[in-house]
């Protein structure tokens, strides 16, 4: 229209071109979700914020120089200062320090315990969808057992029954939690894993593979992996942020993480009893968590619509 | 139907022997000596170790032991711990509060998040949509134990709204708040997934049927949309209340009511196996019959279901 | 138009010349808002029906049949449906700008309709029996009792065996034909006078097709009904059909009797139509499939829509879209050689 568009004149016309031809584009499944998924603002603000979480988690010590271990009890429950900004803990540790740490081991406990909870239940339920037939019965009755048991009570026998095997390292301590959830949580994962394996069993082009003589692991990988790759990313999306509340609320309860390991969920069981009196104890990691776990849900939300147009 | 419920409380039968043994056998393995500190100070008398032993049968193989406590169960029986309490009588003690305060959370989430959801559902896409989609994603995120401090501090400590902790015997109204904490995290859920299932009814083709029938608005969403909405719903409220109860826990422990977490946890600390593998038990019982409650009435409300 | 009513000598069925529509649909626009971009459905369709006749409505999937039909019920889902002018007549009364109310008394009572698929167009929780008698307690006020009975009666008047015992089975108990006489029944508890069955068979099989035509076409002579049959079958069309109107991208292309129609389309898709579709009496001849492909609505071609797929098309087919123009004999087409194609 005027000058200053001149320059760049070429831009407006190819725009709507290219819009148009996305538009008419045959897309599969993934490339639409991902092109649906770039659109929406929750889904960057949600991948912006895990994208400085996961930052955080691997290199905190760009981000603090103080020892999150080392306390000073004459400073214990300081305020918030211009020095340690989130204040001190009651052993006198910089709580800006310990959360920033907090973050890695966090983070660490809600991946490895969704990608245990994925592969075991991918694997069991493939093979229960699969095989059929007894083996199926069987692994679904295993499924209904620890499904039956619920999640907090369940934690808290297991831990309480294994706290002292694993001793007081930082891995054994974590190991455990881990394991724990896993072993509580692996049955949803199977049961959507083999009602996507039972679907793909009886779609025609499943038989038809078969009965062209392609082999169990031919079908598995080639069509039932790809039907069910969706629904488990979506849920292990959402639980990796809900594993991540629920290592915090062990922690919570006593029972999860604790100290030497440092993570939101110890701090804001160490904080239950200062709670009056020095409520940034709290807030702190508290914040922390509540935001990554938002930001997980998020992620996990807008996956689930871009792969799903008609949920919306 | 008669059929169809007991064929499913066979199918029960397998999963309540397997959890109950999963907890008992998980109970028992709890380290550490059940019976250390019984005798005071010092080491008991070998020969009282040894007729406790006897008597509570712990030399026998954790499978005899098992089945000696289930038949124990069948009739009614949940056992004695080793400091002589009737386990039966713990529980009866404890149970009722919970059994409360659950019920008070199912409620709290049915009415609002059954409201919120189809509001939403109904106009998917406006503001309240909007406002419920991401105050739902709120309730997701924060974990239980955070929003109940808050409420806690901020409506009790701060504004003296509520008590900061529960009476002793506690009425429907001291336990509101509690009930709401408890139920925030499955009112959001409630809320969401009647929206997405009054949201993907509404597009249904019998829906446009009964308009092209000529009822009136609140006829084809009272009764052809809710009824064939409300049956997702209706599954995940009734499986909740045994997660309810259980997960009672933590918000007992914030507002200091005496049920069955407090019990759970004293008995874990006390390595009291009988009374944990008991209030588990139990609530292992509440959590599958309220499935088989689940689905029967998926049955009543569905009739396509009866043929399978 | 008055030819034909001086032909005919005692006010038959076939007389339907001098009788006022009873619906009447014209110039309607109907546009799409959708992701990728605004789908113009309807742009400009013109139809009616008279009581006792039965219209069908022609065209292939995507010209815009159903919307039509949803549009008289005004059961359109709007957004993103988006209705942009038009008018929409039941016995001169204009129904687009009447209140919500209004349009709800005069659904089912005066309008009724027939969706394809009975399986999910019927609720599968409620029995047929509630299903049926809803519309008689909530709008006749009906007992219980009476409602039942009536249900029974129209079970049994489209022909479904041991009606009293089925009237409490639920839909998805029932045969694809049998559940479509339930829908069928159900459309008919009010009694109305315009029918509008959309696809009543295509989900059928082929012979339980030609029960539930026969059935239509029964009820509709009894009742001196108004049945606009929506549908893409030649072959059903003629049995039951007293006019035609054929429908391409959003549009009444041509509407004539349906003699006259068989006899000598007068634009190039009802013939291309007609030739695609075996016939007994033409043994031998070649059938011919219609070239290309119905247009995206999204983006209509200039000038005649059909142009790009018209054997006749010419230069000036590409700029002018010819409208709905009348021909002798109370026909009508919109083509620029439609006097040319009458002519032969």
């Amino acid at each position: 229209m005027t000058d200053p568009t001149t320059a760049t004149s070429d831009k407006p016309v190819g725009t709507p071109e290219a819009a148009q031809a996305a538009v008419t584009r045959a897309r599969s499944l993934g490339a639409d979700a991902w092109y649906d998924l770039r659109r929406r603002p929750l889904f960057l603000v949600a991948a912006t914020l895990i994208g400085a979480l996961l930052v955080l988690a691997a290199f905190p010590q760009l981000f603090t120089s103080v020892d999150p271990t080392v306390g000073d009890l004459s400073r214990a429950r300081q305020d918030p200062s211009a020095e340690a900004w989130f204040g001190y803990d009651h052993l006198g540790r910089d709580v800006y320090a310990r959360t920033i740490y907090g973050t890695r081991v966090s983070i660490i406990v809600g991946v490895l315990a969704t990608t245990l909870v994925v592969l075991a239940g991918a694997v069991m339920g493939l093979i229960a969808g699969f095989v059929g037939g007894w083996v199926d019965s069987l692994l679904a009755r295993i499924a209904d057992v620890f499904f039956g048991v619920p999640f907090i009570l369940g934690a808290i026998v297991v831990l309480s029954t294994f706290r002292q095997s694993v001793g007081n390292s930082v891995i054994g301590i974590s190991g455990l939690v881990i394991g724990t959830i896993g072993l509580l949580s692996w049955p949803i994962t199977m049961r959507i894993m083999r009602s996507a394996a039972i679907a793909a069993r009886s779609q025609d082009y499943v038989k038809a593979a078969r009965a062209l003589g392609a082999g169990p692991w031919r079908i598995i990988t080639r069509h039932m992996l790809p039907n069910t790759i969706a629904p488990v990313m979506v849920y292990a999306t959402i639980a990796l942020g809900a594993f991540i509340g629920a290592e915090a609320t062990l922690s919570f309860l006593g029972v999860g993480l604790r100290d030497p390991v440092v993570s939101w969920g110890v701090m804001i069981s160490e904080a239950q009893s200062y709670l009056r009196t020095a409520p940034h104890l709290l807030l702190f990691p508290g914040a922390f968590l509540v935001v990554t776990v938002l930001a997980f849900v998020l992620l996990g939300d807008a996956v689930r619509d871009a792969f799903d147009p008609k949920g919306r | 139907m008669g059929r169809y419920v007991s064929r499913r409380l066979l199918q029960l039968v397998p999963v309540f022997l397997g959890t109950t043994f999963l907890i008992y056998f998980m109970v028992w393995a709890l380290p550490g000596d059940p019976l250390a500190g019984k005798c005071g100070d010092q080491a008991c008398p070998p020969a009282f170790i040894e007729r406790m032993r006897e008597e509570f049968g712990l030399d026998q193989p954790i499978l005899v032991q098992y089945f000696s406590y289930l038949g124990g169960l069948l009739q009614g029986d949940f056992g004695t711990n080793f400091r002589g309490q009737e386990v039966g009588t713990l529980i009866a003690n404890a149970y009722p509060v919970t059994i409360k305060l659950a019920l008070v959370a199912l409620i709290i989430q049915a009415a609002i998040g059954l409201t919120a959801g189809v509001l939403t559902g109904l106009r998917p896409g406006g503001f309240l949509d909007n406002l419920v989609l991401t105050a739902t994603l709120f309730l997701v995120a924060v974990p239980v134990f955070v929003t109940g401090y808050v409420l806690q501090t901020v409506l009790g400590l701060r504004l003296g709204l509520i008590p900061p902790t529960v009476p002793a015997n506690p009425g429907i109204l001291d336990l509101i708040v509690p009930g709401y904490v408890l139920g925030s995290l499955s009112l959001a859920y409630v809320a969401r997934l009647t929206r997405t299932s009054i949201a993907e009814n509404a597009r249904a083709d019998y829906v446009r049927t009964a308009t092209a029938k000529g009822l009136t608005r609140q006829r084809v969403v009272g009764v052809h949309l809710t009824r064939n909405s409300a049956i997702p719903v209706i599954t995940f409220l009734g499986a909740d209340f045994g997660q309810l109860m259980a997960g009672a826990i933590i918000t007992e422990g914030i507002f200091n009511i005496n049920g069955i977490g407090g019990l759970i946890f004293q008995s874990i600390q006390r390595l009291d196996g009988v009374v944990v593998t008991g209030v588990v038990v139990l609530l292992v019982m509440i959590y599958l019959l309220a499935n088989l409650l689940v689905d029967i009435t998926y049955a009543l409300l569905d009739p396509r279901i009866r043929l399978d | 138009m008055s030819e034909t009513t001086a032909a005919a000598p005692h006010g038959a069925p076939q007389d339907n010349g001098a009788a006022p529509p009873l619906l009447e649909v014209s110039d309607l626009h109907v546009e799409f808002h959708t992701r990728d971009g605004v789908a113009t459905v309807l742009n400009g369709v013109d139809y009616h029906v008279r009581a006792g006749e039965t219209l069908a409505v022609l065209g292939e999937s995507g010209s815009g049949k159903s919307v039509t039909a949803n549009t008289v019920m005004g059961i359109l889902p709007m957004p993103p449906a988006k209705i942009t002018g038009g008018a929409i007549r039941y016995r001169g009364e204009e129904l687009l700008t009447a209140t919500e109310e209004r349009r709800r008394e005069l659904r089912g009572e005066n309008v009724a309709m027939i969706f394809q698929d009975a399986l999910s167009a019927l609720n599968p929780v409620f029995t047929v029996g509630f299903q049926i008698g809803e519309q008689l307690r909530t709008r006749r006020g009906m007992s219980k009792r009476d409602a039942r009975n009536r249900a029974v009666e129209l079970l049994d008047m489209v022909g479904i065996p041991g009606a009293k015992q089925r009237v409490t089975n639920f839909p998805h108990e029932f045969s694809g034909g049998m559940r479509q006489r339930v829908m069928i029944a159900m459309s008919l508890a009010l009694d109305p006078d315009v029918l509008i069955a959309d696809e009543p068979t295509t989900a059928l099989d082929v012979t339980v097709q030609a029960q539930i035509m026969d059935l239509l076409a029964d009820i509709q002579r009894e009742r001196e009904m108004g049945l606009i049959l929506i549908t893409h079958d030649l072959g059903v069309v003629a049995e039951v059909a007293d006019r035609i109107a054929v429908m391409y991208a959003g549009r009444i292309v041509e509407q004539a009797d349906v003699h006259q129609l068989y006899a000598k389309p007068c634009h190039p898709y009802t013939e291309a139509l007609l030739a695609s579709i075996p016939r007994l009496d033409s043994k031998g001849t070649e059938l011919q499939a219609i070239t290309g492909l119905p247009p995206t609505l999204t983006r209509i071609p200039s000038g005649c829509p059909f142009h790009p797929r018209c054997p006749r098309a010419a230069d000036r087919c590409t700029e002018i879209d010819p409208p709905l123009t009348a021909l002798p004999g109370g026909r009508a087409s919109a083509c620029l050689f439609a006097e040319e194609m009458a002519a032969r």
